[in-house]
């Protein structure tokens, strides 16, 4: 039982950005990765969930013994990978908890049809817990929230959906001193010995709440140094300068390889 | 979704993917044949026993209908598709209506049954009539209705009947030479509601027409007058469906309605005619002082709809309303608006459509507003919201507001949204199926109109939304 990715390369549009990924995320796990700016953490993310810009050229995913590449976005989804965007778009007319109730019955077995008043409330006592206010969840989902509305309202997706793993694209970033805690909390709430989870993250602050059981460097496309929570406090202190001379290529990252063609 | 999941199990649907696409082979007792001359006029007042009066108004019908140009500059150029020469005009099995189910020839019967008439008839309507290509194979009210002199009838019994209320707004709203294809259907009529609503009386359940075309190559002409009497109120549903054949279909229906002093009107459509069906209805209601009439417009499916629902505000006070919603999927286009013309004063009126536009799908609003500038205290509102689905779909706003003078309101706003492949993905991501997180946008998107719907209607309709995403999907 795991999320299993091996040797993952991927690319957008003639370009190559994930470079032989490998990594295991088995329940009760919570991994951290961190690495520069476009050194493709995104990209993993979405290509774990099926976005369909980028193409595999090499390597495989499988999850609980099931392999994902073939299949579509929804149903990686509906089999417990669930991802907490970057930036999450904004779903205008579609209140959040019609939302909430449309993906939570695509995860009943067929005939069975959600109980609405067990559903209101775990809605609600998720939201109290995010401190979010009732009348948020008829507001339609993430039409012109602010950034930190947007980060705890994944959050509260995530909590309503109880996946089985979970990868959090820079969900810290945005957010306040208190609402970073609360979000952390909602994380903390996920974890135990059924979910694995896998964070990306820029900043130790986040990691300060959430302590992570590995912590892994990705650097162009390639995860390129793993350790423990001592890991991140280092990165902290250095930056990433020491390992992209090691391992760089600079036509990866746009702020080193201005103008470069794909 | 349950209940999305519930429909596409049944056989019925696994057919295909529209409730309406089949048909049963008839046979007709009346058959005008194919093609439109003299000849055909005749054939129809025959087999109808029309007065002299109305073969005259057929026939000067038919010379403007042969004089006016095919409006191809207008919506679409597809309209030269149409071959009005391989187009059948009237096909009946008889000229009487069962007031019963038990009357109603089996085929009909059968149609409509898998249609679900008579079960929405026991369900929530106060009458019914079901059309079946050119003539009602069954027409019923409540007996109540009856004796408070309430008329639900076909066209037909409504002249031959009811003349002198007929023929005193017959063609007085919407004259022949509006537009060519409102001069065809005062050529070639049949079919369609005649209802008259005594003063006072309040219907507090709907009347519906279902309109049912059944044969190819076939023309569909009701013709449909609604008079409701002083300090009345009358709801009145239609719904359409045809089976999808290669060959083109013509509905082209005319619409008048009067709302005397005080009454009010309400006309729900919703039309979910197959892609080879060309829609082409002229819908116009007159409101005396102080009256009101509502147009709910739904038009799903077909190839083409060009359809601009209209109200004459005629008396002081008078309101008019048109809620349009129009989708329209890859090889359509939903040409409709509305047109709200001001006579007096203090009149008030209300706008509000909704287009979704998918693949191909092409959606264009067509506003007209008037107010002239003698006139003062009056209001229009005009909100127009267009969804995109997919990068291809196009849609065109044209609103035109001619409002002379300061002492009257107008307010218009627009809006385009799109439903990317990002925000698609976001919805799957959360374990949607594709054609599920576009019908959630889609519902989303109408959903404000649709609360206003007969809650019967806006389950139909949120059925028929998921069907077309599904359909879209592939
Ligand atoms: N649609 C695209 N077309 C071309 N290049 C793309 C596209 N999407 C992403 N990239 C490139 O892929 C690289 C990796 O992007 P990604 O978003 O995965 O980085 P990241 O590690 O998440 O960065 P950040 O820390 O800034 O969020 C970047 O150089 C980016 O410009
Ligand atoms: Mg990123």
């Amino acid at each position: 039982m795991s999320l299993q990715i091996s040797d993952l390369h991927a690319r957008i549009v003639e370009r190559t950005i994930l470079r032989g990924i490998s990594l295991e995320i088995r329940p009760g796990e919570t991994h951290a990765i961190m690495g520069p700016n476009g050194s493709g953490k995104s990209t993993l993310s979405k290509v774990l969930a099926g976005h369909p810009d980028y193409e595999i050229t090499q390597g495989s995913v499988v999850l609980d013994g099931v392999s994902l590449l073939e299949r579509e976005p929804d149903e990686r989804a509906r089999m417990g990978l669930f991802l907490a965007f970057q930036y999450p778009c904004e779903i205008p007319g579609v209140s959040i908890a019609n939302f909430l109730r449309a993906a939570t019955q695509a995860r009943l077995p067929e005939g069975e049809s959600l109980s609405v008043t067990d559903f209101y409330q775990k809605l609600y006592h998720e939201m109290d817990a995010l401190g979010m206010q009732r009348t948020f969840s008829s507001r339609p989902l993430n039409s012109g929230f602010s950034g930190g509305e947007k980060k705890r309202a994944e959050i509260l997706q995530m909590a309503m959906l109880q996946p089985r793993y979970a990868v959090l694209d820079e969900t810290d970033s945005g957010l306040d001193i208190d609402a970073l805690k609360v979000v952390a909390g909602g994380v903390n709430r996920l974890r135990g010995p059924e979910a694995g989870l896998l964070i990306i993250t820029h900043y130790q602050r986040l990691l300060d709440y959430i302590s992570p059981d590995f912590v892994h460097v990705m650097v162009a496309g390639r995860i390129v140094q793993s350790g423990g929570p001592e890991l991140a406090l280092e990165l902290e202190k250095r930056g990433y300068g020491f390992l992209e001379v090691q391992y760089g290529s600079s036509e990866l990252s746009p702020l080193a390889g201005a103008g470069a063609p794909g | 979704m349950t209940e999305q999941q519930a429909i596409a199990e049944t056989d019925l649907l696994q057919l295909d993917r529209s409730v309406g696409d089949f048909h049963y082979e008839v046979k007709y007792a009346y058959d005008a044949g194919a093609g439109l001359s003299e000849q055909t006029i005749d054939y129809i007042c025959e087999a109808k026993n029309d007065p002299d009066w109305l073969r005259d108004f057929r026939k000067r019908a038919l010379a403007t209908f042969l004089r006016e140009p095919l409006p191809t500059h207008w919506a679409s150029k597809q309209l030269a598709e149409l071959d009005f020469s391989q187009i059948r005009y009237y096909l009946a099995h008889g000229q009487k209506a069962g007031r019963r189910w038990e009357d109603v020839p089996d085929e009909m019967k059968r149609t409509f049954e898998r249609l679900g008439v008579p079960e929405q008839e026991r369900k929530f309507l106060a009458g019914v009539e079901a059309q079946f290509d050119s003539e009602a194979a069954y027409s019923n009210m409540k007996e109540a209705l009856r004796d408070q002199g309430v008329l639900f009838v076909g066209s037909t019994e409504g002249l031959h009947k009811h003349p002198e209320i007929f023929r005193k707004w017959f063609g007085k709203v919407i004259p022949t030479g509006d537009n060519k294809f409102a001069a065809l259907n005062s050529a070639v009529f049949s079919g369609g509601s005649f209802i008259y609503v005594p003063p006072g009386v309040k219907l507090s359940h709907p009347l519906q027409a279902y309109l049912r075309i059944n044969a190819e190559s076939f023309g569909q002409f009701e013709r449909t007058l609604i008079i409701a009497d002083e300090g009345s109120e009358v709801t009145y549903m239609e719904g359409c469906t045809a089976p999808r054949f290669d060959t083109a279909t013509l509905h082209s229906a005319v619409v008048e309605l009067v709302a005397l002093p005080g009454a009010k009107i309400q006309y729900i459509t919703v039309q979910n005619w197959s892609p080879n069906v060309f829609n082409l209805v002229t819908k116009r209601g007159m409101a005396m002082e102080n009256a009101e009439i509502r147009w709910i417009d739904c038009n799903i499916g077909s190839r083409l709809t060009m359809k601009y629902p209209a109200v004459i505000l005629r008396g002081r006070k008078a309101r008019g309303e048109v809620l349009s919603i129009a989708l329209a999927n890859s090889g359509q286009h939903q040409d409709t608006g509305a047109k709200m013309i001001h006579l007096a004063d203090e009149t008030t009126s209300n706008i509000i459509a909704k287009s979704i536009s998918i693949g191909e799908g092409r959606s264009s609003y067509r506003g007209m507003v008037k107010i002239p500038n003698h006139l003062k205290g009056c209001k229009n509102n005009t909100e127009c919201d267009a969804l995109l689905i997919n990068t291809s779909s196009r849609t065109d706003t044209y609103p035109a507001i001619t409002l002379r003078g300061n002492r009257s309101s107008v307010q218009h706003e627009a809006s385009v949204s799109k439903i990317s492949a990002e925000q698609i993905f976001y919805m799957q991501q959360r374990g949607l199926p594709e054609a599920e997180a576009m019908s959630l946008s889609v519902n989303g998107f109408v959903n404000d109109l649709v609360r206003e719907f007969p809650m019967e209607y806006s389950v139909e309709l949120k059925r028929l939304i998921d069907l077309e995403m599904e359909g879209s999907v592939g």
